[in-house]
């Protein structure tokens, strides 16, 4: 049977810079993405119930049950100050859910550090995440699209290389998403914000950074659910082996994907 | 052994005994200069440490956000408030004459208060923000005496390290280090947006403490304790809210 593949590569192992024997993952690639899957799966959770106290969004510096909402997600609350239309309140889970908010994000910010610290400075960005020269044009991406939905089989680069889409993709979720979503979680910090009142006043009020803060998160799991179903489609047993061992065990996807 | 897995072996170890003799440095660094806050235990403990610790080195001093008057919010939320009482309502009915905040503990002459000798302490006026840690917020004028001109009215003694305040509710207490008690935005509030402060509000008498989310500016207060530790006090924990799985310090 033949897999639809997605991650059909344009830039060839050699052009990636690195030594045949050498792990398709670096460790700390593999340390930092696990810790990272791990963390943002708490903030996720602890962050839906720390939504479920007031689940009504604003625009500007302040909101709350006495003024007009952007929108209102349409949800039961845990407060039964807050009009939802349902005819019962939730239990309040907010106290381990703030803890484990702030500690997991506290998880994703230093990990974030170093795994950042560790590509600017090994080139692991330069060489393995930004297009490639030739890449950088609409046509590589367009001809990624297209071996996918033709269902076109993998190149036999595809298991050692990210092609252009999926490097533009990962780029702006570690230099664009992430800083955003941790951005707007500190301009909701009222000690923060007293040392840094820019970081609230740019974004437009402690209630914008409250709903970008959502806004960027569904971005986040927008591009975690396309993660996973690219993965799903490449093998995700295969895939998810080559991120924990790091080997990525070029022959048996030949043999399986013939 | 091979001379390279020894050098491997050699430098591990000592980078293990640097790392541990680093982190032991570091904590107790970190509790000389008053960066562990009382619910440093436990699961959340790393997260709640790491919060305060960044918190107090970026700013312990800084001001909290001020606003201008057309700012204020024009339908402020009061919050629930749990059934004040026969007593309270008395009280109330009197204009609270008979209120009185006692401030004790590591003072040399603990004192009680009434409203109006606390009105007639220098009073100061600040427009900033209440942020509920349910998400929302609104923004007053707040009027009062700062905490640090009565603190040192009673002659507050130098080992103090925490302020503790009580409310009326007299399950709800909190309490908060010297950075954000002797802070000038700190203030023993008595009016709002002009008039006396309303009751749902926290009337007559609630301590605002700007830098932090709205638990931490306790309604009602009436007692000032201050203390070296609060390792005694109550919980041990440096506030009620612990117990109810929330945070000590809510500056996040």
């Amino acid at each position: 049977m033949r897999r639809p593949l997605c991650y059909a590569s344009a830039v060839s192992a050699a052009d990636s810079g690195l030594k045949p024997d050498s792990p398709r993952h670096a460790a700390i690639v593999r340390v930092t993405h696990w810790l990272t899957v791990l963390a943002f799966l708490a903030l996720l959770v602890s962050g839906g119930e720390i939504i479920i106290s007031h689940p009504r969004f604003y625009l500007g510096e302040v909101g709350n049950v006495n003024t007009k909402p952007l929108f209102t997600l349409p949800i039961p609350s845990s407060r039964d100050t807050v009009p939802t239309g349902y005819g019962y309140v939730m239990p309040d889970q907010n106290g381990w859910s703030r803890a484990l908010h702030f500690e997991a994000a506290w998880v994703v910010v230093l990990t974030g550090l170093v795994y950042v610290l560790w590509g600017l400075f090994r080139g692991h960005f330069r060489r393995e995440m930004l297009p490639g020269r030739e890449d950088r044009g609409g046509t590589s991406p367009r001809m990624s699209f297209a071996r996918f939905f033709r269902r076109a089989p993998p190149g036999a680069d595809d298991a050692h290389s990210y092609n252009a889409v999926q490097r533009t993709a990962y780029l702006i979720v570690i230099f664009v998403l992430f800083p955003l979503v941790i951005w707007t979680g500190l301009a909701m910090s009222p000690a923060f914000t007293a040392s840094f009142p820019e970081t609230v006043i740019l974004l437009g009020g402690r209630q914008t950074a409250r709903t970008l803060h959502l806004f960027v998160t569904v971005a986040l799991v927008v591009f975690l659910v396309i993660h996973l179903a690219m993965i799903t489609l490449a093998g995700f047993w295969r895939r998810t082996r080559t991120m924990i061992t790091g080997r990525a065990a070029a022959q048996t996807a030949h043999k399986e994907d013939a | 052994m091979s001379s390279t897995s020894r050098r491997r072996f050699l430098t591990g170890g000592i980078a293990a005994v640097a790392g541990v003799a680093g982190f032991a440095t570091a904590g107790r660094m970190a509790r000389r200069y008053g960066l562990i806050p009382p619910d440093s235990g436990g699961v959340w403990g790393p997260g709640e440490t790491l919060t305060f610790a960044a918190q107090r080195i970026l700013g312990a001093h800084a001001p909290a956000h001020q606003f201008p008057r057309s700012m204020i919010s024009k339908a402020p939320f009061a919050n629930e408030v749990a059934p004040l009482g026969d007593v309270f309502q008395r009280s109330q009915a009197a204009n609270f004459k008979d209120w009185k905040l006692t401030v004790d503990g590591t003072v040399a002459h603990p004192t009680t208060f009434s409203l109006a000798e606390l009105k007639s302490m220098p009073i100061q006026s600040q427009i900033t923000e209440v942020a509920c840690e349910e998400g929302w917020s609104y923004i007053a004028e707040w009027i009062g005496t700062p905490l640090h001109g009565v603190l040192s009215e009673v002659g507050m003694l130098p080992q103090t390290r925490y302020i503790v305040y009580r409310s009326f509710q007299s399950f709800l207490w909190e309490s908060i280090d010297l950075a954000d008690a002797l802070h000038p935005q700190t203030i023993l509030t008595v009016g709002m947006n002009d008039g006396d402060l309303p009751v749902p509000f926290g009337g007559p008498l609630r301590l605002r403490v700007p830098r932090q989310l709205g638990y931490k500016s306790l309604k009602y207060v009436t007692h000032i304790t201050a203390l070296d530790s609060v390792k005694h006090y109550g919980n041990g924990l440096g506030s009620v809210d612990p117990e109810y799985g929330y945070a000590w310090y809510a500056g996040i």
